[in-house]
């Protein structure tokens, strides 16, 4: 069967009653979208479409959110575990961690103490940190793949962050 | 260095000559530390955590700690020598339990352990006979800015070191006293350190930290809060108003003990004695119970003929890892309760 409005082959059927009299529409995917508003996604896997009916019935849908994009970790998984994936993660759970750490410290939220020493005037900037983060990461990639010449270019790549 | 050598002596921390020793055991500092550019341990690769173990390693066998420096990989270490470690409190129970690279270093006389790949990549900890707590932190930090030197710590201007629970973000401190309280056991008041503990946000455990019992009457007092208060306030407050408090009750309820209730002090203590004099066959829970009741009966001046040092190496060397170490084979039980009361016996001067 094809599409209503195009040519493509029609995947949605959707039937309306409106004053009594029934429509019956058969339309594809980006058609149904575009037309009927209806938020249809083509090949969403099977885990993913459990995942997120459960997290819609268990009230824990703002909870997925977006996890971390160095580590991948999302804020259900860090409150499963009680351990964070990785120093970036402080950065963007920053807003609901605060709540959490307020309980935990007596009420505070900013550290008074000591500071790293290689810190201070030449001190390391943060963005070499997530760079090393990324890096390490392909590597362990290319490792597992077994691609080595891409690992050893990754490896000189992370030696020359960290001298650098 | 090897780790045999370790087995026939306590470590510095339990020699029993600290300040206030007779009733605080060990002052124990530890810091959190992560480095720049990994994941935190639960989402590092494999690879990610062999290459972070080498790294670690490397670097603080480098640092130049101490002159000698022992560090043992706890993933290829048989099971009894990562017990023993657990027993000497080099390292904890999860460490020697884990799976993966991970390992410990151990220096100076063992006032010094750093793990590798714990919770955090690092932590450090210095552990000092009796009430010690600025000196062990002037020694763990000059370690921490030594090995610094050489490692990026993961930190953030807000929230300070970064650790992968966000109890411990912040200084990454934990520092921890173990404290022998057997007469406020005794007299029923420990209750009391327990009340002020949770009002003071302290927290309170067994002999060897986290989810243990307070076997044998010692109790480990460490604090929670580790953002949002400095180092040294700490360690200060610790010193001068949550540690004298403790002792004081525990120097009330002992003399308490030997002036208004002199003959069940003396039941309590002489059993103790008779028992680890005479006993063939006993269990090292049985064993921490009766050697806190005798290094009470010490202090008291109940018993002369043993002292302090004699007990405090009891503790350790009668635990099971250290017992089969000692006898150079495996012992499982009837015939290492047997060891162990004849070790007893002839520690304690009986033939």
């Amino acid at each position: 069967m094809k599409c209503d409005n195009c040519n493509k082959n029609a995947t949605v059927h959707l039937t309306e009653i409106k004053g009594g009299k029934k429509i019956e529409k058969h339309l594809c995917e980006q058609c149904a979208a575009q037309n009927e508003g209806l938020p249809v996604k083509s090949h969403m896997p099977i885990n993913e479409l459990l995942t997120n009916f459960v997290m819609a019935h268990s009230g824990l849908q703002k909870e997925t959110g977006t996890g971390c994009d160095q580590c991948g970790i999302t804020w259900a998984e860090f409150r499963q575990s009680g351990l964070l994936g990785c120093a970036n993660d402080y950065q963007v759970f920053e807003k609901d961690l605060t709540p959490l750490l307020q309980r935990a410290h007596e009420g505070m939220t900013h550290h008074v103490g000591k500071v790293p020493t290689r810190r201070g005037g030449s001190g390391v900037p943060m963005k070499r940190q997530v760079d090393l983060t990324r890096l390490r990461k392909e590597l362990a990639k290319a490792v597992e793949a077994e691609d080595y010449e891409r690992a050893a270019k990754l490896r000189d790549q992370i030696r020359q962050a960290e001298n650098g | 260095m090897k780790l045999s050598d370790l087995t026939n002596h306590a470590g510095e921390w339990l020699r029993g000559n600290g300040p206030m020793s007779e009733i605080v055991i060990s002052s124990r500092i530890r810091l959190a530390r992560n480095v720049n550019g990994f994941p935190f341990l639960t989402r590092c690769t494999r690879h990610q955590r062999q290459a972070l173990e080498h790294k670690v390693r490397d670097t603080i066998l480098a640092a130049d700690l101490s002159p000698e420096v022992l560090y043992v990989d706890l993933d290829n270490a048989p099971e009894m020598d990562r017990q023993l470690l657990v027993e000497r409190h080099l390292i904890s129970k999860p460490h020697a339990g884990a799976e993966g690279a991970r390992g410990v270093a151990v220096a100076e006389n063992e006032t010094l352990s750093v793990m590798v790949n714990e919770e955090d990549h690092l932590r450090i900890q210095c552990l000092r006979s009796g009430l010690q707590l600025e000196e062990a932190w002037e020694q763990i930090n000059k370690v921490d800015d030594r090995l610094e030197s050489a490692l990026d710590w993961s930190f953030h201007p807000r929230f300070g070191y970064l650790t992968a629970c966000p109890t411990n973000v912040g200084t990454g401190i934990r520092v921890s006293v173990m404290l022998h309280l057997p007469a406020l056991k005794l007299t029923g008041e420990i209750e009391k350190l327990f009340r002020a503990a949770k009002d003071m946000r302290l927290a309170v455990r067994g002999l060897y930290g986290e989810g243990t019992e307070a076997t044998g009457d010692f109790y480990q007092i460490s604090n929670q809060t580790t953002l949002g208060k400095p180092e040294d306030e700490i360690i200060s407050d610790f010193k001068h108003a949550i540690v004298p408090k403790i002792i004081e009750w525990e120097q009330h309820a002992r003399r308490t003990l030997r002036d208004d209730r002199t003959v069940q002090l003396d039941d309590k203590v002489g059993r103790a004695v008779g028992l680890l004099r005479s006993a063939r066959l006993i269990a090292s829970e049985e064993t921490l119970l009766l050697l806190s009741h005798l290094r009470m009966g010490v202090h008291l001046g109940r018993v002369k003929d043993i002292d302090l040092r004699t007990i405090n190496e009891l503790f350790l060397l009668t635990q099971p890892a250290h017992l089969q170490r000692i006898q150079g084979r495996k012992l499982e039980g009837d015939v290492r309760r047997a060891v162990r009361a004849d070790y007893i016996r002839q520690k304690l001067g009986v033939s």
